[in-house]
């Protein structure tokens, strides 16, 4: 579902990402973790067609988002620690708008779907600015599974989310993996990128410097393999 | 037909926003006010020199207010981080630019019609001069948001955000300025549209070429 191949960015005299090469398949779980500054933002800005690599080549359901990203746009779901939602707008004016931007049909229906994964219905009138952290990351997820997208890229959904809102977002992560489609998420909680995951991957120095099946590894051997690598 | 539905939606989320806090409208308005008022202290206007600095004051007013929402129009977007939700959306971008200039527009233009009026009266204009004014004012403030909404664009990444937007925008918009002016002050004094012809050529002609202009370059503006 996802081809990257030879990914490089720079940012003036400093290369961030150095040459990543990496494969998701279908249906597919990635969790990508390292620590900071390894690039991981930026390599999922370039997924998401936010930023133009400086050299290399990517696909997102066999359509490179170099040559056509508006075509690419429409399969992909973005989720980030920012909610990329109108503060002042309520829950369904925000989803009626972004619902117009990709062309969703039996819109009404949608959005109530939506709202009613992430529990939000209930406050579906309410403006955005009066909901909590962690229903405001929520409502992010329904803006994202709005248009039924292949591929969801997730930057770190859980900063600043409480225990309880954590869970939550928890258990909508794992109902998006059981829909079938593929996920990218990063993150720094190594547990829980390790829990929900089909297979864990470490961005160091603008790399990849190892990845793995997840079944294959427990917490304790994936932290020991993150501090080496991270060093 | 489709890039003008995207186009509508953008600028009907701008203007909902909008008309659920009003923020933008109120500095618009009160700034816009305060500034005919003070000239009109300041310069103690009488009727006889009211014709020939009001056209001055008028675009000064109208200007600096729509300045103070074309500032807000990115900035906004930028720091609740919504301009990359509207980035990721599959619409040609000019779409975006669209509906984001006639966001901007709308609520200049609904500032001058409250402000219009008001100044009728403060400076005794003739109350028959107000639907050609109305004309001239649209039409300078289309031209101003459209190059003041790609500035704005422009703008949000750098440092000095707020301050480079006038720096960028008012040099640029100077024909524009001068040729609402001009044309105000025509027809306050009332004459003929004919011998207006040259500056009327040159305010449709700033919007035509700068509206095409802003349209063609939005993609590499807002680009990373």
């Amino acid at each position: 579902m996802i081809q990257v191949r030879g990914l490089t960015k720079t940012f003036g005299p400093k290369k961030v990402l150095r040459g990543i090469d990496l494969d998701v398949g279908e249906g597919e779980f990635l969790t990508l973790v390292g620590p900071n500054g390894a690039g991981k933002t930026t390599f999922l800005r370039i997924l998401a067609t936010l930023s133009r690599p400086t050299s290399g080549q990517a696909t997102v359901g066999g359509v490179s988002i170099d040559q056509h990203p508006a075509q690419a746009r429409r399969k992909i779901g973005l989720v980030s620690h920012r909610t990329l939602l109108y503060d002042d707008l309520t829950a369904v004016e925000n989803l009626q708008f972004y619902g117009r931007m990709y062309d969703v049909t039996g819109l009404a229906a949608r959005i109530e779907d939506a709202l009613r994964q992430v529990d939000l219905y209930f406050r579906r009138h309410d403006p955005v600015r009066t909901y909590s952290r962690g229903m405001q990351q929520r409502l992010s997820i329904a803006r994202a599974i709005l248009h039924d997208p292949q591929v969801m890229l997730m930057d770190e959904p859980y900063t600043g989310l409480d225990q309880q809102a954590t869970a939550m977002l928890r258990r909508v992560l794992g109902t998006l993996a059981a829909s079938g489609r593929t996920v990218v998420m990063t993150t720094h909680d190594l547990e829980l990128g390790l829990e929900v995951a089909d297979r864990v991957a470490i961005l160091s120095g603008g790399k990849i410097g190892f990845q793995s099946p997840a079944k294959d590894l427990d917490v304790q051997q994936f932290r020991r393999i993150y501090a080496e690598q991270a060093g | 037909m489709e890039f003008l539905r995207k186009a509508g939606a953008v600028a009907w989320k701008d203007l909902r926003a909008e008309w659920r806090t009003r923020e933008m409208f109120s500095a618009m308005f009160v700034f816009a006010l305060l500034v005919i008022i003070i000239f009109n202290f300041a310069l103690e206007l009488r009727a006889e020199s009211a014709r020939a600095l009001v056209p001055g004051i008028l675009w000064v007013a109208f200007t600096f207010a729509g300045m103070l929402g074309l500032n807000r129009s990115f900035i906004q977007e930028k720091d609740r981080g919504s301009l990359e939700g509207l980035l990721l959306c599959p619409v040609d971008r000019s779409a975006i630019y669209l509906g984001k200039m006639l966001a901007n527009a709308a609520l200049m233009g609904v500032v001058e019609l409250f402000i219009l009026p008001v100044s009728f009266v403060l400076f005794n204009l003739p109350f028959g001069t107000l639907p050609m004014l109305v004309v001239v004012a649209a039409l300078g403030t289309l031209g101003f948001a459209g190059v003041g909404t790609l500035f704005s664009a422009m703008a949000v990444n750098t440092r000095a955000r707020e301050v480079m937007l006038p720096m960028l925008l008012f040099p640029v918009a100077v024909p524009l300025i001068i040729a609402a002016v001009k044309l105000t002050a025509g027809i306050l004094d009332g004459l003929a549209l004919g011998e207006l012809a040259r500056w009327w050529q040159l305010l449709v002609g700033f919007d035509v070429i700068f509206l095409t202009l802003s349209f063609m370059t939005f993609d590499y503006v807002i680009e990373e």
